[in-house]
């Protein structure tokens, strides 16, 4: 390389000398060459990955301007800023200064709206992530892992929005610690000790927001910032997937370069999300603590919501029947708290091990780089549909006194209707969503064997009416046949002439999943269409 | 040694492509007269590469955005002066938040617009096609790697040398544990936490004072149907603690007809004229029950909408709580205010293991 170098012509361009610069220091050459020019495949639905990404940057960056105003301290002090209703009242110097960001900083309301908003739209972007990945199978073979690690990022960025959401010591924030501290005392055995150890004695106590700032801006985002970087570094050695197309296979990737069009296309798009939180924050008031007040033990405001990502936990919490709390051995067991606790980590290990049972019961040890369409794989997806039917159940009951109030239900009324849909919905939306995807694979046959309308109607000789079909062009049709069905596993002994009861759970599994199928169209089956008449 | 491994490594990954044994396909069905893949449509073209003015106009557009985004900073900081919030005025707070706000996303969306139709409209639109390799590499690359945990496990003796191995797991394990101890310092040690939670501030005699005035509340002020939300009379000269003992001593007191009132017998006399006083402090989770129907009697907690009925002792009517609302028993001293006759008999507010 040093040769090429000094071989190089008298007239060199500043970039050209800078790169060899840099590049004799660091041996980058062999970097951008590797990744500058990878093919990377395009599609909306990559972009919500992107704005998780890029609104977690803007979090990073509003949050850091953040931490040089807020002060995280539980002492009491008599407000003293600008905001005339609340002169002279007792708070803490977190909620104080949270106050003069907002009204004793210019500017300082608008960063910390940003903050809040992006937040919001981080765990928001994250979710519809998911599901895309969830819905498309994103997540077999090679990619298991990282669906976990961004599993982990979900719940690591929930975490985050809550230790952030409590820092001000407003009087909504405090009550959503009054609801941690009532859920942590009724673990069994351990939750007495451990609100006593997180609050530094009694709740509230004084200790709680400067805890909750470690982890906050130095534990979680550390956390946060490693997990992201390893999501990324697999994205890179995976390649990214792609939906299935003309010309596109299983052993390539096919999309615009990195450099320049997908970097100048994602650069854009980090620049629009930052805008569109920035239009938000200038327009939109977000979190008004100067209306709550600071933190009392004793008011509490009605119809008043945690952030939204929380609300699923705090709707199970409503759901519960009355009377799940006994005394048994002399101790206090609090199944109105546990059952949620158990319930939402059930289906959160169950969500985070669904990669490993599908595989297992396909027993398919090929590498998947081609998304599947929602409707080619309709037990899968009608599994998704129950779980975000369960999750959504879960999260109107959060509001279950504002649905009451508005609609002018009981309240009675709409927790009983939502136990109901958290308990038979899923069941009812599975149904459907399989249904309707083996409908429409049973369409897409149809539109391959037969064609599709071409809306021109043409009267026959007989008198009858007849709409013309017209067939499809090669590559259309490539994007309906281009899938894979499985077949339901045939139990057979093993070599020691025995039937395992793992063998007889995959196999019943592989009956739920692949019983019902639609095979895609096969060049015999069209020939023979076209051979009969119409 | 390294060289080796070097040298190893570069020739599997040249050589990976054609190394790869099939995987199982499992139980995927492989039709056997499937259609090929068409390989590529033809490129097509878009109007900025056939029209030489609808490329001009790209241009245009995109810096023209980029100019917009330079005007849209210095708005922006134009703003952060000419929209001063020094005023106690809270109008102003929401003009420096604005236009600050409008002159940064005016900045933002044009750099973000303009580079995304720069690469849209004028970047060259060719797609490239790179192929994929087995993401674990050649078998040659994999068992090198295998060799390399052998040579390590030969060389220390780690599989051999068994007494050393598990006394070194048995050390790691236990090393950790005086940090995990370290952490009992997060709350002080010359407390429990059950003996805490079983008392609060109240003692005998305290009177009954309004939150959050801390003035003392007379009998004969509590009119018919009213409510209030009192604390113990003396938390508010409290030097420190004060939302501690709060958040256990909240009390509603609340005045009924004493038709209405279903006393249990052995609580006959915790009531005064038909006045009785709650923990205000749910006994599911811990929030505050504000939230008081007059006509029916009913306390609800706006968390999670559990329900009690004052008229019978609290008791739960819905709702995820269990327990009722602890009582406070109330009397009244000589002066006519209502003070307590006692702590509460049971720990207020959320239940804990310990409870029974």
């Amino acid at each position: 390389m040093s040769t090429a170098t000094t071989n190089a012509p008298q007239k060199r361009s500043f970039t050209a000398a800078a790169s060899v610069y840099v590049n004799e220091r660091t041996s980058i050459a062999g970097f951008v060459k590797e990744l500058g020019r990878k093919a990377f495949p395009d599609h909306w639905s990559f972009l919500l990955g992107e704005v998780a990404l890029f609104a977690f940057v803007v979090v990073l960056i509003s949050g850091t301007f953040l931490t040089f105003f807020f002060q995280a301290s539980m002492a009491e002090v008599h407000y003293n800023g600008s905001y005339v209703p609340l002169k002279g009242v007792e708070m803490s110097v977190a909620m104080a200064s949270t106050l003069d960001i907002s009204f004793d900083i210019r500017g300082g309301l608008f960063v910390r709206q940003m903050h809040h908003w992006a937040a919001l739209l981080f765990v928001a972007a994250i979710g519809l992530h998911m599901l895309r990945i969830f819905f498309t199978g994103a997540f077999r073979k090679p990619r298991e892992l990282n669906w976990v690690i961004g599993f982990v990022l979900f719940i690591l960025a929930m975490a985050e929005g809550f230790t952030g959401y409590s820092l001000p010591d407003d009087l909504l924030s405090g009550n959503g610690l009054a609801i941690i501290n009532g859920m942590i005392k009724g673990f069994p055995l351990v939750g007495t000790w451990m609100s006593f150890l997180l609050f530094g004695g009694e709740f509230p106590g004084t200790d709680i927001v400067g805890r909750l700032y470690t982890l906050h801006i130095l534990l979680l985002p550390a956390l946060v910032v490693a997990f992201v970087a390893l999501h990324l570094v697999f994205v890179v050695v995976h390649k990214h997937t792609q939906y299935a197309g003309p010309g596109k296979t299983p052993g390539n990737a096919v999309g615009p370069p990195i450099l320049p069009v997908y970097a100048a296309k994602a650069g854009g798009f980090f620049f629009i999300v930052f805008g569109v939180l920035a239009l938000i924050a200038s327009l939109f008031t977000i979190n008004p603590i100067w209306n709550y007040g600071p933190y009392d033990p004793s008011p509490v405001s009605a119809g008043t919501q945690p952030d939204w990502y929380i609300g699923f936990a705090d709707g199970a919490l409503r759901l519960i029947p009355p009377g799940w709390e006994f005394v048994w051995l002399d101790r206090t067991w609090s199944f109105n708290i546990l059952v949620p606790i158990i319930a939402i980590g059930v289906f959160i290990v169950l969500a985070l091990m669904y990669p490993f049972i599908e595989a297992w019961v396909k027993g398919d040890k090929r590498e998947h780089h081609i998304a599947d369409r929602p409707r080619n794989a309709p037990t899968r997806t009608a599994i998704g549909a129950a779980g975000v039917t369960f999750y959504a159940g879960l999260w109107a009951a959060a509001s279950s006194d504002l649905l009451a109030t508005h609609f002018s239900l009981t309240m009675e009324g709409v927790i009983h209707a939502l136990q109901a849909v958290v308990i038979l919905g899923p069941f009812v939306a599975y149904f459907i969503t399989k249904r309707v995807c083996i409908a429409l694979q049973k369409k897409d046959r149809e539109i391959v064997l037969h064609g599709f309308e071409s809306g021109r109607i043409v009267k026959l000789p007989g008198g009858e009416f007849i709409e013309v079909h017209e067939p499809l062009d090669e590559y259309e049709r490539w994007r309906l046949v281009s899938f894979e069905t499985y077949e339901p596993l045939m139990l057979r002994p093993n070599s020691r002439g025995k039937i395992t009861f793992g063998q007889r759970l995959r196999a019943g599994m592989s009956r739920w999943f692949f019983e019902d199928r639609i095979a895609p169209v096969t060049k015999g089956e069209l020939e023979a269409g076209h051979g009969e008449h119409h | 040694m390294a060289q080796d491994d070097h040298s190893g490594t570069e020739i599997a990954a040249a050589d990976s492509s054609h190394a790869a044994p099939a995987a199982s396909p499992g139980t995927a069905l492989i039709a056997q007269d499937a259609f090929e893949n068409p390989g590529f449509p033809a490129h097509r073209p878009r109007v900025t590469d056939e029209d030489p003015k609808r490329e001009k106009r790209a241009q245009r557009t995109v810096y023209t955005l980029f100019y917009l985004s330079i005007v849209g900073s210095v708005w922006a900081i134009a703003a952060y002066m000419l929209f001063p919030m020094e005023s106690n005025n809270v109008g102003d707070v929401r003009l420096n938040n604005l236009f600050i706000g409008l002159g940064a996303t005016l900045a933002l969306l044009g750099i973000g617009f303009g580079a995304v139709h720069w690469a849209k409209s004028l970047m060259y639109d060719v797609e490239l096609v790179d192929e994929r390799h087995p993401i674990g590499g050649s078998p040659e690359t994999q068992a090198a790697a295998v060799k390399v945990f052998q040579d390590a496990d030969r060389e220390s003796g780690f599989s051999r040398r068994a007494v050393i191995r598990n006394s070194l797991i048995g050390a790691l394990l236990v090393f950790p544990l005086p940090a995990v101890v370290l952490f009992r310092g997060l709350a002080p040690q010359d407390q429990n936490p059950i003996e805490l939670l079983s008392h609060t501030m109240w003692k005998k005699g305290t009177r009954l004072a309004l939150d959050p005035s801390g003035a003392p509340i007379k009998a004969s002020d509590v009119t018919m149907g009213s409510a209030f939300h009192v604390i113990p009379e003396g938390l508010q000269d409290l030097e420190h603690g004060k939302l501690d003992e709060k958040a256990k001593a909240a009390v509603l007191l609340m005045r009924l007809d004493p038709k209405d009132l279903n006393e249990l017998p052995d609580r006959k006399d915790w009531s005064y004229d038909g006045i009785v006083a709650y923990s205000k402090i749910c006994t599911h989770v811990g929030c505050p029950v504000a939230l008081y129907e007059q006509h029916t009697h009913h306390l609800l907690c706006p968390c999670h909408q559990s329900q009690f009925d004052v008229s019978n002792h609290c008791e739960v009517i819905f709702g995820p709580a269990k327990r009722p609302l602890p009582q406070l028993p109330i009397a009244v001293d000589d002066e006519g205010y209502l003070i307590a006759q006692s702590d509460f008999t049971e720990p207020v507010g959320p239940s804990f293991w310990e409870r029974h």
